[in-house]
């Protein structure tokens, strides 16, 4: 294709954007519409996620030393336990401590007056990395020397996998229906918007014009459509995003939940928002007018 | 230029045959009238030369190109060959006088320049200086006709095709837009001018094809359109 004929369809692709302004704007709106449920619903999908997993970090293992072993030589241990696989991170809790912790638990405290630090063990509180590998971690502590005892809440990590399978599972399902579906009333815009030019189409055909010459317009026009809706898109999901997260965190709820910042997720939101918005554009409108290219 | 040799064709729907052994050849520089009544087979011709349908069987040679075995992707090429003018103008509602004619040109990939220079002549040619910025709504039924036979013109065809070029006008614009074509053929273009305006088949001395149910009825030049004398 010479130059100047593809400099010139370039112009009347952009050009048919204004020349066909409603079905333009009608094709923005329902692509902006789509980007929106989906990109709502992702970001659910991501903070619920986000919030199982600090849920899951505050799972620990406990580790009980040899009550033989001095407090000297239980602090000696830290460094083994630090090494192991899948630790992220250990701390110490000495018998006194142990104490405390358990007399505060219980709003009588009078009744525990008797109680000696030597009734604990000194212990240490195990972070792991991944939850799902808290069995073998649990077996590899319990090998360590100076570790008498081991303490893991395997059914609650098993929970806690088993929600955030579920959570995962249920969000890629509904998003991938989503996407069919916005594809498919994105791609019946476009093709309404198409139809109304079929005419056009036919007039360019018989003078001569090939597919690649009626085409090339078409989907330049839906590809900067596709990007202007998926930035339209992006401004509108932030400002939802942040005025959600603004109203949660003033609510009750806030207290219990952590929003991530849009900030954090602001980059592969946009990249997402106008790689979809061109994908549809692009693929909507080559589809939709490979119709009326069989004159 | 046009060799339509025993060419069958039937519509799969209808059944009926819209070309039946039908044999015609126009040669270079000629004016043809192609007239009959509705059903006749005029606009199948028309179809059959533009490639729009394809004969069943026969010969159709076009320009130089065989629009029996031709590719879909050759189509193109033949249709740049011809110039097509239909009833009802098909112009780009959009698209100014200039860009109806220049669209054209941008379609065999001409530069500015070519453009910048052919489209007012041409323009000119048909009668319509000073209505290059003008939009098709703005203009009288005759002038978006202009503009169509000029847009049919501007790629220099060798064969232009009127597809009842007047059927929306009222007779003075119809007979204005027969000397065009007219002039048209003066200066070397072969024209074929599909038609059922008796007045006007007959107000010039032409080459008159009539087809009956497919078939050539009658093949005379300077013949009249329903034996008027």
């Amino acid at each position: 294709m010479k130059l100047n004929k593809f400099f010139y369809l370039i112009k009347e692709g952009i050009k048919s954007i204004f020349t066909h302004g409603f079905m333009s704007f009608a094709c923005v709106v329902v692509i902006v519409a789509c980007l929106l449920i989906m990109g709502n619903f992702a970001l659910l999908s991501v903070n619920i996620d986000h919030n199982i997993k600090q849920l899951e970090s505050q799972n620990e293992i406990l580790a009980f030393v040899d009550e033989t072993l001095s407090e000297d030589d239980a602090r000696a241990i830290g460094p083994h336990l630090r090494s192991l696989d899948n630790v992220k991170d250990v701390e110490f809790v000495t018998r006194e401590e142990a104490m405390k912790n358990f007399i505060s638990k219980y709003e009588d405290e009078d009744m525990f007056s008797d109680l000696t630090p030597s009734t604990f063990r000194n212990r240490y509180v195990i972070y792991l990395d991944d939850l799902s590998r808290m069995e073998g971690t649990r077996d590899d502590i319990a090998a360590v020397e100076g570790i008498a005892d081991v303490s893991a809440s395997l059914e609650i990590s098993r929970g806690f996998i088993a929600v955030r399978n579920i959570v995962t599972i249920v969000s890629v399902v509904l998003i991938l229906i989503l996407f069919v579906i916005s594809i498919f009333i994105m791609q019946n815009t476009i093709k309404l918007a198409t139809f109304s030019r079929r005419e056009e189409i036919g007039i360019m055909k018989m003078v001569g014009a090939g597919n690649a010459f009626i085409r090339l317009p078409f989907i330049i026009e839906g590809l900067l459509l596709g990007l202007l809706g998926g930035a339209i898109a992006f401004f509108l999901q932030m400002g939802i995003y942040r005025v959600l997260n603004q109203r949660l965190l003033a609510s009750a709820v806030g207290t219990m939940i952590q929003v991530i910042p849009f900030a954090t997720l602001m980059y592969p939101v946009l990249a997402i928002f106008l790689g979809l918005g061109l994908l549809v554009g692009t693929f909507g409108s080559s589809i939709a007018i490979r119709n009326y290219l069989k004159v | 230029m046009v060799h339509l040799k025993d060419v069958c064709m039937t519509y799969p729907k209808t059944g009926t045959p819209a070309a039946d052994h039908l044999s015609l050849d126009i040669g270079e520089g000629e004016f043809v009238f192609l007239v009959g009544s509705s059903g006749s087979g005029k606009t199948t011709i028309i179809k059959l030369l533009t490639g729009e349908v394809r004969a069943q069987s026969g010969e159709v040679m076009v320009n130089g190109f065989d629009l029996r075995k031709i590719k879909r992707r050759k189509l193109p090429a033949l249709r740049r060959t011809l110039g097509v003018i239909f009833q009802d103008f098909r112009l780009i509602d959009n698209k100014t006088v200039f860009e109806n004619v220049a669209f054209a040109m941008h379609v065999i990939g001409a530069g500015r320049r070519a453009i910048r220079e052919r489209v007012p002549y041409v323009l000119k040619l048909v009668g319509l200086e000073g209505r290059e910025k003008r939009l098709p709504q703005e203009l009288s039924g005759g002038e978006q006709q202009r503009v169509a036979i000029a847009r049919a013109l501007v790629n220099s065809p060798s064969l232009i095709i009127a597809d009842e070029p007047t059927g929306n006008l009222d007779p003075a614009r119809s007979l204005e837009i027969m000397l065009l074509l007219q002039k048209i053929n003066d200066l070397g273009t072969t024209v074929l001018v599909v038609t059922h305006e008796k007045e006007l088949v007959n107000a010039f001395s032409k080459r008159v094809i009539t087809l009956e149910n497919g078939c050539v009825a009658s093949d005379e030049t300077g013949g009249y359109y329903g034996h008027e004398a």
